[in-house]
């Protein structure tokens, strides 16, 4: 390993390879963000100990294990590291808009490349995955008229690993640098012959870390909706987005384990110096590509099938109609989980396999089309003859469904083995799947986010910079991404840091425009935020159901009580809250019951603590450290496990207290 | 779907329907269901591990193959051991349910043992491997072999500590509910690992040391 | 007053995605990619039929059901009808089934390992046609060619006479690289320790732009090369202006070549070692125990052998091919 100072005997025991060379002091880029970074993060710091927020942080939120909460951390979690990861994609788009010719960009490649690496990884692992597991958390249990999910502890111990994830990334700016490989880390690039310096370790220890938590998430969720829905509730009755919260995780349990594995196999041979994915010795690198996507591909569908959820929500809400073709809706969403398993080898026809293999995989991919294409179908026969509100949730859905059935096209289109030898690794590909991530996951879970709002906070959020947010998005979006489409056709691949054809560079530039407009929807989204909380009282919900729902969320208060719903509501059909307001249901304000509740725990976040030591430590050989975080890890989870005050029960005088509460508060809203 | 939805055009004639249960229902306990999951969560990482060495199992890379460093012996003796701690652990979980608690700490003394035993004679047959300079490091064949071996064998090593911690905890609480559904998780993943080592055997071993 | 910036603009949204004279795959010089661009183009078309249906429909019904709209018919039960469901399961069935069909067909026809079975539209390949042999290894970060039936070799740089089959062998030295000319044939990947075929012919004369089209590291910007579709003399000529050079390439000449360097010029070789192409892919061009024909002959011996092999010097070569110092010497074992 070459270090630039010779570092002693003892401090290499202690540091293993971080030495002081690893901190970016000579990188302004780094160095100015390192500034802002901290400045900020002490002034936040600050403001929480000047409000005396600490207290309150830690009893209400971190150790917290009600879903709701839960849920709304894993979307601030989100939303946060959604503008670390635009901030990147801003970064190349910039430094892609002027590099040509004689001018390099402002980015030398070394640079450029963690950019592109920590782009792709960040907005997957820790904007998309958070956001929806997040959006699951809240809603699914109140959809199905739970208390909790099933197992509240790990729900929150979930989270925090994720978070650990998030943090082991954030810190590889500072410390050190992120991996220089491209998003999934193909070996032999990524192996130590290659790439022997922290990055790909930062890269490892981050999506292990976070992947424990998205696994007994995935479980926890799963388990919460075979066990615990409310009486009546059959599988056939379960609201859509509960049906694909379902199918998303089993999907979580079945893919997320190759994950592990794969990256465990490539950290063996970085760290042990096996033989899996080298190029001596036996080793079979294009292993560990069909393994990284047979996770990543029904990783696409983890994403988008709680937003198919999302948007069939919105849909009927808004068009005030029941939704059109509920079975085949489920079914579709049934057939999508399972072929979803069958057409990995589309992301490399082009290593080879054999006209056979790369015709079967296309066809299958072909064919989830086409429960795909019926459930677009579904939505749009759910608008006719409805009554349509445009409200936010309902813009960001007929966005979707303009955007996504062309990024749906272009997909097929990649499925072409043929085809795909021509596209594959262009910029074609980068504007089809940005096409279906932005058109399909990121709008839906805005949608998600501006439906369910009101129902997290009690106020819903601003419409006027809501619509500015959505059509500065859409907008941006295909300014952005059209330009790629193109630039794929003229036979432009991917992760280029410097250009010599200079009439490639008008495209780039609208690109880059584009980008600048999808900034402007993220500021909007801000401001939304901000605007929405300065006008809470005007905005109020005070009824708990301000969209005239139909699922069993709008029932309860806005906010809802910890324990959800003052009793357990029983189930007749499909929209239960639909039917209760339409049979005249009168909320009961006596004869209230204790309640069994989960009591709250600090063992999470100790653990994920202790998990984000021990990343760090094996991430630059600091031995003693990783022995002593794992064993004091270890230490921790057995001692929790000795802990068997795990509930308590909520009595039946609270309950009626904060029951008689929301009935004065309706009372006084007529 | 029309059997799963309420005739909403009947107007109000009918009578009305009950929206909420007036006592607070038990939802079945998710424990063992979820524990399951998790194991078939597991099982995932030993097929990709089964994967893998199907894959490079042959690619000896000039090093030693399965007929040369697979001993046939010590693994029958290893797989005895660890059968026989599954139907030991069987009897525990026969007592547990009769609340006989010492005699179902004895048998679960029986378990940690053999599988202590297990995991040193695994031990052993590693160490002589590394000595030879059979390594992980040696070729793609003896990379996936190790792990693939040696993954199974952390299991067995954690599920002996979590076994260790298990019986600390019911000689304080006694056989409570919570400590017989722990008992129980135990007794699934400890027959789970029984299950994985016997295609451990059969497609490591046995068919290893086939030419 | 605006009619003419207006126009201007939707003259620009029309031609400007099907300006052909810049979208090399929508204006390809070889047979190959010719007919990888008209199975691009049927299958937008084939997709088309549905996708412009469905917009247009959710633009017409958003507008027309929107809740201003007293006049439009409202029916808040109607959620179901089996004929409707019928049609939209088998109306992306019915495309599927075309669109699979055509795959199955033109996989089959269009695979790179396939020899051709025609130069061009009408044109069948000839009985008495030898395929030009090139072998193509990815370096980091420049591209070899070697002509075994040429005896020469060139960096960065690769000609082939026109309406002639060629057959490209493909491997890489150290990371994965995928090998693509976009105007003369889809792209393969190249890969360490594996050979990938691509048999493809280019019809018009021209240089054209190659380039790795699958990232490989720092360097990998300045992976590219010029290919030249030339007629029969003119390739004759360059293979000429090649031999005429004095450069050898040997096995340790290209041991150094192999180190990692970026932005390599063209270079040319007159002479190439016999069998060099057929040592990177099984890597032993240097004598060394991870040779792969050597590793079999190890194992068909003494055990003995096999171990002192794999207990020093793994670290060092582990070093040897990428060290961030590109310059650094090899470590023979």
């Amino acid at each position: 390993m070459p270090t630039m100072s010779t570092p002693s005997e003892l401090s290499t025991l202690i540091f293993g390879r971080l030495t002081l060379d690893q901190l970016p002091l000579h990188v302004p880029i780094v160095l100015g963000t390192f500034a802002a970074v901290a400045i900020g993060g002490i002034a936040l710091l600050g403001a929480i100990t000047y409000y005396r927020l600490w207290g309150y942080l830690w009893r209400e939120w971190f150790t917290s294990i009600d879903h709701k909460k839960i849920g709304i951390m894993y979307i601030v979690l989100g939303l946060v590291m959604m503008l670390r990861g635009f901030a990147d994609a801003l970064m190349m788009r910039a430094q892609q808009a002027i590099s040509f010719g004689h001018s390099l960009g402002y980015l030398p490649p070394e640079h450029y490349n963690q950019i592109f690496t920590a782009h792709g990884v960040i907005m997957i692992f820790f904007v998309a995955m958070p956001l929806i597991t997040g959006i699951m958390n809240f809603v699914m249990p109140l959809q199905i008229g739970a208390r909790d999910v099933a197992f509240p502890f790990l729900n929150n111990f979930s989270f925090w690993m994720t978070v650990s994830g998030a943090v082991l990334v954030m810190l590889s700016l500072f410390v050190g640098e992120f991996a220089r490989t491209g998003w999934l880390a193909y070996p032999p690039l990524s192996d130590i012959v290659a790439s022997p310096d922290a990055g790909v370790d930062y890269y490892i220890w981050a999506l292990q870390i976070a992947g424990v938590g998205t696994l007994l998430s995935g479980i926890n969720l799963l388990t919460t909706i075979i066990k615990m829905r409310a009486p009546g509730m059959t599988l056939m009755r379960m609201p859509i987005f509960t049906w694909t919260a379902l199918c998303t995780n089993v999907l979580i349990v079945a893919a997320f384990p190759v994950l592990t594995a794969a990256l465990a196999l490539l950290a063996l041979d970085r760290y042990v110096g096996t033989n899996f994915f080298t190029t001596i010795l036996g080793g079979n690198a294009m292993m560990y590509v069909n393994l990284i996507w047979i996770w990543g591909h029904p990783e696409v569908y983890i994403l988008i099938l709680p937003c198919f959820g999302i948007y069939s929500e919105v849909t009927s809400t808004f068009c005030r109609k029941r939704l059109f073709g509920y079975a085949s809706m489920v079914y579709a969403t049934v057939v999508i989980t399972v072929l979803s398993y069958l057409v990995w080898l589309h992301h490399f026809f082009t290593m080879g396999s054999g006209a056979s293999v790369n015709s079967f995989f296309g066809i299958t991919t072909m064919i989830i089309s086409i429960p795909t294409g019926a459930k677009i179908f579904n939505w749009l026969f759910t608008m006719y003859r409805g009554r349509i509100k445009f409200e936010v949730p309902m813009l960001w859905t007929i966005g979707f469904m303009v955007t996504f059935v062309i990024g749906g096209m272009t997909g097929v289109l990649l499925a072409v083995p043929p085809a795909d030898f021509s596209l594959h690794n262009s910029l074609f590909l980068i504007a089809h799947f940005h096409n279906v991530i932005i058109g399909g996951v990121v709008f839906g879970l805005f949608a998600g986010i501006n439906y369910w709002f009101p129902k997290a906070f009690g106020f819903r959020l601003d419409p006027f910079w809501g619509k500015c947010s959505f059509w500065l998005w859409l907008v941006g979006f295909w300014v952005a991404f059209t330009p790629l489409y193109q630039l794929g056709l003229m036979g432009v691949t991917r992760r280029l840091s410097h250009f010599e054809n200079p009439s490639l560079q008008v495209w780039f530039v609208i690109a880059a425009f584009g980008a600048f407009l999808i900034l402007l929807g993220i500021v909007s989204m801000l401001i939304q935020f901000w605007v929405s909380f300065r006008r809470r009282e005007a905005l109020r919900d005070v009824t708990g159901d301000p969209w005239d729902g139909r699922t069993l969320e709008w029932s309860t208060s806005s906010p809802p009580p910890p324990y959800n719903f003052a009793f357990t509501p029983l189930i007749h059909g499909q929209e239960a809250w639909w039917e209760m307001k339409r049979h005249g249901y009168r909320r009961p304000v006596t004869g209230f019951v204790p309640l069994h509740m989960p009591k709250n725990t600090g063992a999470g976040i100790i653990l994920a603590g202790l998990s984000l030591v021990f990343g760090f430590a094996m991430i630059w050989y600091m031995w003693p450290l990783a022995a002593i975080s794992f064993v004091a890890l270890l230490a921790t989870a057995i001692g929790h496990t000795f802990n068997y005050q795990r509930d308590y029960n909520l009595p039946a005088d609270e309950v009626a207290r904060v029951e008689a509460a929301r009935t004065a508060l309706l009372d006084s809203h007529g | 779907m029309a059997d799963t939805t309420l005739p909403l055009s009947s107007g109000g004639t009918t009578e009305p329907l009950q929206f909420h249960v007036a006592e607070e229902p038990h939802p079945p306990n998710g424990t063992l269901l979820g524990f399951w999951l998790y194991l078939m969560s597991d099982c995932l990482v030993f097929a990709c591990l089964f994967a893998a060495y199907g894959v490079l199992g042959r690619e000896y890379a000039g090093g030693p193959t399965g007929a040369q460093v697979l001993e046939l012996p010590t693994v029958a003796l290893n797989t005895t051991l660890l059968l026989l701690s599954s139907i030991t652990y069987g009897f525990a979980v026969l007592e547990m349910q009769r609340n006989h608690q010492r005699p179902m700490m004895l048998w679960l003394t029986v378990t940690g043992l053999l599988g202590a035993g297990f995991v040193a004679l695994e031990l052993t047959e590693f160490a002589h491997l590394i000595e030879a300079g059979n390594g992980p490091q040696r070729s793609a064949f003896l990379s996936s072999f190790f792990t693939l071996v040696g993954t199974h064998g952390l299991h067995v090593t954690c599920g002996i500590l979590w076994l260790i911690v298990l019986m600390v905890q019911v000689s304080h609480k006694g056989l409570i509910p919570a400590n017989k559904r722990r008992l129980m998780c135990l007794s699934m993943f400890w027959h789970f690992l029984d299950v994985i080592w016997v295609g451990v055997f059969s497609f490591v071993y046995l068919m290893g040391v086939l030419p | 007053m605006f009619n003419k910036p207006i126009r201007g603009l939707l003259a620009m949204a029309v031609v400007g995605p099907l300006a052909g004279c810049q979208a090399v795959l929508l204006s390809p010089s070889g047979d190959l990619a010719l007919r990888q661009r008209d199975l691009i183009i049927i299958s937008t078309l084939l997709m088309l039929i549905i996708i412009v249906p469905v917009i247009v429909l959710t633009l017409l019904f958003a507008w027309r059901y929107r809740a201003s709209n007293q006049n439009a018919v409202y029916d808040p039960e109607w959620d179901h009808s089996t004929r409707l469901e019928l049609l939209i399961w088998a109306a992306p069935l019915l495309i599927i089934i075309a669109l699979g069909a055509l795959t199955w067909v033109s996989t089959h026809k269009l695979d790179p390992f396939r020899p051709l079975d025609r130069l061009a539209a009408g044109r069948p390949v000839p009985a008495d046609a030898r395929p030009l042999v090139i072998d193509v290894v990815a370096l980091d970060w420049k591209w070899l060619f070697i002509y075994p039936e040429q005896g020469i070799a060139t960096v960065n740089e690769a000609a082939a006479p026109i309406d002639r089959p060629i057959r490209f062998h493909i491997t890489a030295s150290s990371v994965m690289n995928s090998f693509f000319i976009p105007a003369v044939a889809g792209q393969i990947y190249a890969m360490p320790g594996m050979e990938t075929k691509l048999q493809a012919v280019v019809n018009q004369p021209g240089e054209f732009e190659g380039f790795s089209a699958n990232f490989s590291g720092d360097g990998f910007n300045g992976m590219h090369f010029v290919f030249h579709g030339l007629s029969n003399e003119a390739f004759s000529q360059w293979v000429q202006q090649a031999k005429s050079g004095n450069q050898a390439l040997g096995r340790d000449a290209y041991l150094k070549l192999a180190q990692p360097s970026e932005n390599e010029s063209v270079s040319r070789y007159a002479t190439v070692a016999s069998g060099l192409f057929d040592d990177i892919v099984t890597n032993c061009v240097q004598s060394n125990p991870y040779c792969m024909g050597r590793m079999q002959a190890i194992t068909e011996a003494e055990q003995s052998v096999a171990a002192d092999v794999c207990t020093a010097p793994l670290p060092q070569y582990r070093q040897t091919s990428r060290s961030a110092n590109g310059a650094d010497h090899v470590h023979p074992l």
